[in-house]
């Protein structure tokens, strides 16, 4: 393979639900311990992919390969790579936090599990809310915990699908610190995402998924190129109204550790 | 085959036994509702019963049990319905573990807390003078019975489960089979009933499976019931498992 630094490799996939043509050849390349942003609008089968990528489907045609791993051969070694957040928090809402991490933890088989979910309740801010229920979790606190419930075991590859969909401007900004945490650590992370501004402020790769096909990939500086070049104008800039929502808000978390 | 399968499964175990524990609604409809039914059959409708014993507890309590293991039951169902919509299924199935695990997690929490709701509701019928001269063997014998009984019935809540588009529909399966009981020899003896209803309570499953377990409370001779009950519960749990297998792989192609 050309890029020995791939991590994943994708290469003509397939798949169709009945008549519908979600997935029409798709192609792309994950360089080791980078972050993917995959780009598409509402049902442009961003989702499929995930899903086909972390052994949760199988493609109709084609083949991916996770962490040396063909998802569909090898599906066992694959799961053994990765971790999966998925596109809503996939938490159990009757168990407190601590419950939630140490449940995966045990399933990942990790020695002891206690000190491990205490750690990253510390580390999430959410050592406050520990040992309460899910379900009075409100949904960036969730989203959190889903993300710390995927780091556990230390996966090599995390897949967050839409992890910031139905945040708001503050939980996007925290879930944005612990993404390019964990890629200055070393994890590859696949990302999707219909936000372009978060793509952009992340990814150092971005694939444009559109049609059933990869339509463009490559670093935002490529993608630039793909435009005329800039001209310069003078514009009077208003500060957006996520700016002045924060600096009104403040930066002081609430659920600081 | 992943040598965790029994770790994994202790795991899927604890976490959904706490589901149970932590719903005070799941409780009352597993224990309470049958021992309210209890009460209402031998103090209230009870003195008009004619069951040609003078012990209607010991008549009644068979039925019972039963009606609370197939109440019981639904809730597997509803618990497996809301796995699947949270998306924590596909977070267990992304994840090195054995898959096995996430569906017996469930079914082995059918067996405990059936367990615990029968038992409970056994001291309740002790305490309202039920009483029986069984040995070890034909109290095993019971167990035996009604453990093959609440694993039968989880399989079908399985099917259902997974399938069900609602909680609601994931629940409601469960109606027919808690009525079951009431046509069947489990209140009233089949020879009050008129000739067609008759026939059906007395070829259903559950009077076999009654029959069977007042026979062996009473230590008097199970005669062929115990066959017939074993065949309905092993053939249904076949039928079920397999069908339980079709679903699910229908659900995590």
């Amino acid at each position: 393979m050309e890029a020995s630094n791939a991590t994943m490799q994708v290469h003509g996939l397939r798949k169709s639900y009945e008549n519908l043509h979600v997935l029409k050849g798709v192609d792309f390349d994950v360089a080791h311990g980078s972050i993917f942003a995959l780009l598409g609008s509402n049902g442009a089968g961003k989702t499929t992919i995930v899903r086909i990528l972390t052994t949760l489907l199988k493609p109709d045609s084609g083949t991916a390969s996770v962490d040396g791993f063909d998802v569909v051969s090898q599906p066992a070694r694959v799961r053994e790579s990765i971790s999966l957040t998925g596109q809503f928090a996939a938490v159990d809402e009757i168990l407190t936090g601590r419950e939630n991490l140490i449940m995966i933890a045990k399933l990942r088989h990790v020695k002891s599990a206690g000190m491990v979910a205490d750690d990253l309740l510390g580390r999430f801010g959410l050592a406050d809310a520990a040992r309460r229920r899910v379900s009075t979790y409100s949904g960036g606190m969730r989203r959190r915990l889903d993300i710390a419930m995927s780091l556990i075991g230390n996966p090599r590859i995390i897949f967050l699908d839409e992890p910031t969909t139905g945040l708001d401007p503050e939980g996007r900004i925290e879930v944005w610190k612990v993404i390019q945490d964990l890629a200055d650590s070393g994890t590859t992370v696949f990302l999707t995402t219909q936000y372009l501004d978060e793509a952009e402020k992340l990814a150092d790769r971005i694939a444009i998924l559109h049609d059933g096909t990869i339509i463009v990939s490559g670093t935002l500086e490529e993608l630039r190129k793909l435009l005329p070049p800039a001209k310069v104008e003078y514009v009077e800039r208003q500060p957006t109204l996520e700016e002045i929502f924060l600096a009104i808000v403040g930066s002081d978390k609430k659920e600081q550790p | 085959m992943n040598t965790h399968v029994f770790s994994d499964t202790s795991v899927m175990l604890g976490r959904s036994l706490r589901h149970v524990t932590r719903s005070t609604d799941t409780i009352i409809t597993v224990t309470i509702m049958p021992i309210a039914f209890l009460l209402l059959f031998v103090y209230v409708f009870g003195g008009a019963i004619q069951t040609g014993t003078d012990n209607y507890v010991n008549y009644l309590l068979p039925g019972i049990l039963l009606i609370a293991i197939a109440s019981g039951i639904s809730y597997t169902a509803f618990r497996l319905f809301n796995d699947l919509q949270s998306g924590i299924f596909e977070r267990f199935h992304s994840m090195p573990i054995a898959r096995s695990s996430v569906l017996w997690g469930h079914v082995l929490t059918s067996l405990v807390s059936n367990a615990i709701s029968v038992v409970a509701i056994v001291l309740v019928a002790l305490l309202m003078g039920f009483r029986s001269s069984a040995g070890v063997l034909a109290w095993l014998a019971v167990t035996g019975i009604l453990i093959l009984f609440t694993l039968t019935l989880t399989w079908i809540a399985v099917i259902a489960g997974l399938s069900a588009k609602s909680p609601d529909g994931a629940a409601a399966f469960s109606y027919p089979i808690i009525f079951l009981p009431f046509v069947s020899s489990a209140f009233v003896p089949t020879a009050s009933m008129p000739a067609p209803v008759r026939a059906f309570a007395e070829n259903q499953p559950v009077t076999s499976i009654v029959d069977t377990i007042r026979a062996l409370f009473e230590q008097q001779p199970v005669g062929n019931d115990i066959w017939v009950a074993l065949s309905w519960c092993v053939g249904i749990l076949v039928v079920a498992y397999v069908f339980a297998m079709v679903a699910y792989r229908r659900k995590m192609a």
